[in-house]
């Protein structure tokens, strides 16, 4: 089947059949690695893009699905060469180690940050009839808005602190 | 994956026309259940068809009356950040921030919540192991095998597994009712008998049948509603199916308590209503502990623990406890 998607700012047509997920229509035929394959079962979250700005799991939806819609990747944070805030964040609080979750950790995390403006309570907000502001999510909030992340090499207390400094500065 | 084929859903006529001609057809709405299910080859459509583009079936209605009309393609994360239903029923809320991750809350639709199927490793094992859901006939591995998650309440030797869905048990709770509409018109179903207990037909989960397609989740006002509380345990602190869970919600007059109601999730093939302990609690004071365990030790009697998971009656009484204490504002 046809799909036309917006991806990272560019239309990109594609011929696909309709089992191909998502996660795989970025890799394989747009070869944007970025996105990784892990668990493929929406499980681990490496594989974490933007559809019209939310964060979702690329593995476990179809490509399909997706015509006319805005994609994004890893590949569109930086501008000019220069990284993201949440990039620079994750190298200056050493926010992993063999990498391989990293890109899906920081599509989460920036998409995460803008749930949070938009006043989204989370299972770690005491009271959730009450509004929720930027300045409510704590390192607590993180750890639950994140926990859709897995990391097997378990940098959680500096991927809490880089997402914290990208939240709130230092 | 297998081969299959798709398409999009024009208008819910010709959607529901299609879903009852054909038993291989498949609606997907988020696809966060359907596409692992295919995945795992537990699912297996010859057609699949996007409902998603169906029009005015994402709304979040907030009724004069004091109740909720939910879309059925509404997602999970919008209805938890909604302000009217987190003002009005924050057990709904609670009980959608609890399940699953961010990113599967934000593609999971309301609908696909509610028919997500009722299952346990075995269902989803990849060897062949005997599973009367997935395999009618086959036998239960989990009956005499590996059950420290399975249900303690209604489950019979054909399947002891539990349902998934923290949505539902505060649904449950609340009465809510499911709209749906097949190829004869619109009906409205009950919540509570929506889902199905296992019996001798383990394979269905719920009520609904061929050419069905859920319209929208209706919750009716509720005076216990703004008091109601969902409370989870679990293995892990977030990304986790329950152990055992708890909808509550109170009613207060003074200090005692004028109404409850309570639905218990992680138990059984669907949620589980305590409608002994709620019969009991009337007139009972909340800061009476005594008195509120001996009213949720009435629907504990006929608990039937399995083999491993006799831990479950007494954490159920206890998460009970403490689900109508926080709901009545006892911290």
């Amino acid at each position: 089947m046809n799909v036309s998607m917006t991806v990272n700012g560019s239309v990109q047509a594609i011929t696909v059949e309709p089992r191909m997920t998502l996660l795989d229509a970025l890799r394989d035929e747009l070869r944007l690695t970025g996105p990784k394959k892990a668990c493929d079962r929406g499980e681990c979250g490496a594989c974490t893009v933007l559809i019209e700005g939310r964060r979702v799991l690329s593995c476990m939806t179809l490509a399909v699905m997706h015509d006319g819609q805005r994609i994004g990747t890893i590949e569109s944070l930086d501008h000019d060469s220069r990284l993201n805030t949440m990039q620079e964040a994750f190298i200056e609080h050493d926010g992993f180690q063999c990498g391989f979750c990293t890109s899906g950790q920081i599509m989460s995390a920036v998409a995460m940050i803008e749930e949070a403006k938009s006043g989204w309570p989370s299972a770690a907000t005491e009271d959730v009839t009450r509004p929720f502001t930027l300045n409510d999510l704590s390192a607590a909030e993180i750890r639950e808005r994140m926990s859709g992340n897995l990391c097997r090499c378990s940098c959680y207390p500096n991927i809490v602190d880089a997402v914290t400094e990208a939240t709130h500065g230092r | 994956m297998h081969t299959f084929t798709f398409s999009r859903a024009a208008d819910p006529t010709t959607a529901i026309a299609a879903h009852a001609e054909d038993p291989d057809l498949a609606f997907i709405a988020g696809g966060t259940d359907l596409i692992g299910l295919m995945k795992d080859h537990v699912a297996l459509p010859q057609h699949v068809l996007d409902i998603n583009s169906l029009p005015d079936m994402s709304a979040i209605e907030a009724l004069p009356d004091g109740g909720l009309r939910i879309g059925a393609l509404a997602r999970m994360s919008d209805v938890a950040a909604d302000v009217e239903v987190r003002r009005r029923f924050p057990a709904i809320t609670e009980s959608l921030l609890f399940a699953a991750s961010g990113q599967i809350r934000n593609m999971a639709s309301m609908g696909g919540n509610i028919m997500q199927r009722t299952r346990c490793a075995y269902f989803r094992d990849e060897d062949d192991l005997p599973c009367n859901k997935r395999r009618p006939g086959s036998g239960c591995a989990a009956r005499d095998g590996l059950n420290r998650l399975h249900a303690i309440f209604g489950w019979s030797d054909e399947c002891v597994a539990t349902n998934p869905s923290d949505l539902a048990v505060a649904l449950a709770a609340l009465d809510a009712n499911v709209i749906v509409r097949g190829p004869r018109g619109q009906r409205l179903i009950t919540f509570t008998e929506f889902q199905r207990l296992p019996g001798n037909t383990p394979e269905r989960d719920n009520v609904i049948e061929r050419g069905d397609l859920i319209i929208s989740i209706e919750v009716p006002p509720r005076i216990e509603g703004r008091s109601s509380h969902y409370l989870k345990v679990r293995d892990r602190q977030s990304y986790e199916f329950a152990l055992v869970s708890t909808a509550a919600a109170v009613a207060m007059d003074g200090g005692c308590i004028r109404s409850a109601r309570v639905a218990m999730g992680g138990v059984a093939h669907k949620p589980w209503r305590l409608t002994a302990a709620e019969a009991a609690l009337r007139g009972v004071s909340l800061d009476d502990i005594e008195a509120v365990k001996k009213a949720i030790g009435l629907s504990f009697v006929d608990a039937r623990p399995l083999a491993q998971n006799g831990f479950k009656v007494e954490l159920g009484r206890r998460v009970a406890l403490r689900a109508l204490q926080v709901a009545g504002g006892r911290t």
